[in-house]
């Protein structure tokens, strides 16, 4: 019923009512707003993905006569023409796949423990709330600029291990996978029939090599500076956090850890969700250090999805192949932030058919409680 | 049942305006983009190796504004390729800009060039080097300087190694022969950076390439080539020879200063490293060894290419035909190292510069990367591959950048 009277008014809003003028106010307060957005935001999206779906080369506007529609032929090249193109994109997105599998989980942990411990009232909690911080406001140049000196083949990093009586590898000059170099420990070297399937491009045994020794540097620096931000956002999580529920738990003989297993955990679980996602999104986002850093050395084993999309359209000229690029790598990221909402739902509650359901915030469960009006006026 | 109502307008109200700010922007983008107006001045954007060189053209910059009236301003970028990308998507790029051989195809493929056909001194280059420019029978860049890659040596660990002036490599044998005796006391014989445009020289001294004469067929995988990086293999496997990226070095240069490596594989701008980073080493600078095809080297190719949607092309004909002038190339010779690319300079160039003639001795023999689109982006691949050839077979990585330069020749 509601339905069918707003489709047939739906021009009739302007109809004068109590608060009429209101709305019209309000639009003009928000119009600054919006054209920000459409300009810097909607705009360009648009942009680009006309580009992915057509053959502009970069002369002139990609609205102008220099580009064609060619349908999704860059998409299609590079997931299933085998070529350059298609290696290049299967090796960022193997690269990029073992970033984020090893520096999401460890972040979450290490910014959940370092929240715990700075969240206590104990004298100088200052100074190490600051002090993990800082590494997050410094700049990503000037840390990846030092990481570089640290990790260099004769650097600090190699001279410590040296006085351990280690030798350490060449760092980011070393394109050897981690299971690769395990594997060889256990004698397993490069086995024929993985090498001699591919997908994507890339070898089922070069698939399995796991992080470079080169990508290990940039793991252990994503971790640690960008630590120190989840751990601000997880103290945010903690505080809110009765204290009487501690005091509970800890009446009835709960021991730290199993506080911080079937307390705090459950209880913060929006925030590990706001973490994880902003985490996954950052890590399968990451550019500016492979940038300074390597540019995608040794032997491709940098290359990100993002820094191959910005040098295939700005090196390679294959502005098309470049935008289908970003597309894709958006599409990855929304998978994994379903598949960590999905992971994360409070599993007390009762499941929803809108579970994405526009009133339901990030971080925020409590706000599922609001009725939502839908279409056939279901649960 | 109303919330329902405001939704579906809110909706409706909010996709109108963000269709009308889209509008408006595109509109604005498009009359931004259409600038008039006095183009009087020329813009010429140069990718510098330095404070040198970045002097020496402001000042052939200021002269010729001097004699001609045309206004020429130098902008030096930071990151050539991409500030050029952005200057042509814009419909607004510099009027001409330096441009390596490597990059021309792939430009001049997508419309982003002007000719260069009638450039007033175009007869004066070396015809090797125009070759180099040319894609589909047009000229699309005048040389400005060209360098040669030739075999750089520390003078006091040759004599160390009890070496005298005799024994500078003729062959690809007493290469190995002497690297051999120059690994000693920490020093590694040879090094070189891990790359095609460094190691592509025993390529050709083996008689291969990446393409047949024709330039139709990809011949990456060849039995020379295939010879040429086995030897590489054998030097780096005997303990002689060293890729920078196994001492830490980011280019021959850097390990070849701070002593690391006693010979390296380097053009003419090693000269101006070691001028200001690593004054006190002594170095001499010899002619490739020939291998079993006899002598070979690559050689580099500096240009100036015109925009097409320069709006003042004739004026900046005229900078490109001032620029590439004799004197001019000999001032920034003097200034950064460089060779020049016209004949009448290159006699000059050789009576100033003794020491360097293994440079320019390179140019009768050395071969430029083909004129190819995409060949950077293959050639790139190919560096990324070498990075790894210490510890992996050679045939693999050659099949590899062999069928992906077969892909873009067609």
């Amino acid at each position: 019923m509601a339905t069918r009277v707003a489709a047939v008014r739906w021009w009739r809003w302007r109809e004068p009512g109590i608060r009429g003028h209101q709305a019209a106010a309000g639009w003009l307060f928000l119009a600054p707003v919006i054209a920000i957005l459409g300009l810097f935001l909607i705009v360009p999206i648009v942009m680009a993905a006309w580009v992915s779906v057509s053959d502009w080369n970069g002369n002139g506007s990609p609205f102008g006569a220099n580009a064609h529609w060619v349908g999704l032929d860059n998409y299609r090249h590079l997931l299933t023409q085998p070529g350059l193109d298609q290696s290049n994109f299967g090796t960022a997105i193997r690269n990029n796949f073992y970033y984020v599998l090893f520096v999401v989980p460890i972040q979450t942990v290490v910014s959940l423990l370092l929240a715990v411990l700075v969240n206590r009232r104990l004298k100088g909690v200052g100074f190490f709330r600051t002090a993990f911080y800082f590494p997050s406001v410094t700049s990503s140049v000037a840390i990846t600029v030092l990481f570089l000196f640290l990790f260099s083949p004769t650097g600090v990093i190699n001279k410590l291990l040296s006085f351990l009586g280690a030798t350490g590898p060449a760092w980011l000059y070393d394109p050897r996978g981690l299971f690769h170099v395990i594997l060889d420990q256990f004698g397993v070297s490069q086995s024929s029939s993985l090498s001699s399937q591919y997908f994507l491009g890339v070898s089922y045994w070069d698939w399995l090599a796991g992080p470079s020794i080169a990508m290990c540097v940039f793991i252990i620096m994503a971790i640690f500076t960008t630590s120190g931000t989840f751990m601000l956002i997880f103290l945010a999580g903690l505080q809110s956090i009765d204290d009487s529920v501690n005091e509970a738990a800890a009446l009835d003989g709960a021991s730290e850890w199993r506080k911080l297993r079937h307390i705090t955990v459950p209880m913060i679980r929006p925030t590990i969700f706001t973490v994880v996602t902003l985490g996954l999104i950052g890590t399968w986002q990451i550019f500016d250090q492979i940038y300074v850093g390597t540019q995608g050395s040794p032997s491709n084993t940098t290359v990100t999805p993002a820094y191959l999309s910005f040098n295939t359209s700005f090196n390679s000229n294959e502005w098309g192949v470049g935008a289908a690029i970003a597309f894709i790598l958006f599409a990855i990221i929304v998978f994994f932030t379903l598949i960590t909402r999905l992971l994360t739902r409070n599993p007390d509650r009762v499941p929803r058919r809108r579970r994405f359901g526009p009133t339901q915030s990030l971080g925020n469960p409590d706000a599922s409680h609001v009725p939502i009006s839908t279409p056939g006026g279901a649960p | 049942m109303n919330a329902h109502r405001i939704l579906h307008n809110a909706r409706w109200r909010t996709a109108l305006a963000l269709a009308m700010v889209a509008a408006l922007a595109l509109a604005a983008g498009a009359l931004g983009s259409r600038q008039t107006g006095k183009a009087t001045a020329v813009t010429a954007m140069i990718g510098s190796s330095g404070p040198a060189e970045t002097y020496a053209v402001n000042a052939a910059a200021k002269a010729f504004t001097k004699q001609s009236g045309i206004q020429l301003n130098v902008i030096v970028a930071s990151n050539l390729g991409q500030q050029l990308a952005q200057g042509f998507a814009s419909g607004d790029p510099p009027d001409i800009f330096y441009l390596g051989n490597d990059q021309v195809a792939t430009y001049a493929k997508a419309g982003d060039l002007a000719s260069l056909d009638n450039l007033k001194n175009v007869k004066s280059f070396y015809p090797s080097l125009r070759a180099a420019y040319t894609y589909k029978g047009h000229l699309y860049a005048a040389p400005k300087d060209f360098s040669t890659l030739a075999l750089v040596i520390n003078t006091a660990s040759w004599k160390a190694a009890r070496l005298t002036g005799k024994d500078y490599p003729k062959t690809w044998k007493q290469l190995a022969a002497v690297a051999k005796k120059l690994t000693r006391s920490g020093q590694v014989g040879l090094c070189t950076n891990p790359e095609f445009h460094r190691l592509g020289v025993f390529m050709i001294q083996a008689g291969g390439w990446l393409t047949s004469k024709d330039g139709k067929t990809a011949t990456v995988n060849s039995k020379a080539n295939v010879v040429a990086f086995n030897f590489v293999k054998s030097m780096i496997n005997a303990g002689s020879m060293k890729l920078t990226n196994q001492i830490g070095a980011g280019w021959g240069g850097e390990g070849f200063g701070k002593k690391e490596c006693a010979m390296t594989i380097e053009g003419n701008w090693i000269a101006g490293a070691m001028t200001h980073d690593y004054p006190t080493v002594g170095y001499r600078v010899v002619q490739l060894p020939a291998g079993p095809a006899g002598k070979g080297t690559l050689q580099y190719d500096g240009g100036w290419g015109l925009a097409a949607a320069s709006k003042n092309k004739a004026d900046a004909m005229a900078a490109i035909s001032y620029l590439t002038l004799p004197k001019v190339q000999l001032g920034n010779a003097k200034a950064f190292g460089v060779m020049p690319t016209v004949r009448s300079a290159s006699t000059r160039w050789k009576k100033l510069y003794p020491q360097f003639a293994a440079f320019l001795a390179g140019a009768d023999y050395s071969k430029s990367i083909p004129t190819v689109p995409d060949i950077q982006t293959v050639l790139g691949d190919f560096n990324q591959q070498l990075q790894g050839l210490p510890n992996s077979p050679v045939k693999p990585i050659l099949d590899r950048v062999n069928s992906e330069l077969q892909a873009i020749l067609k």
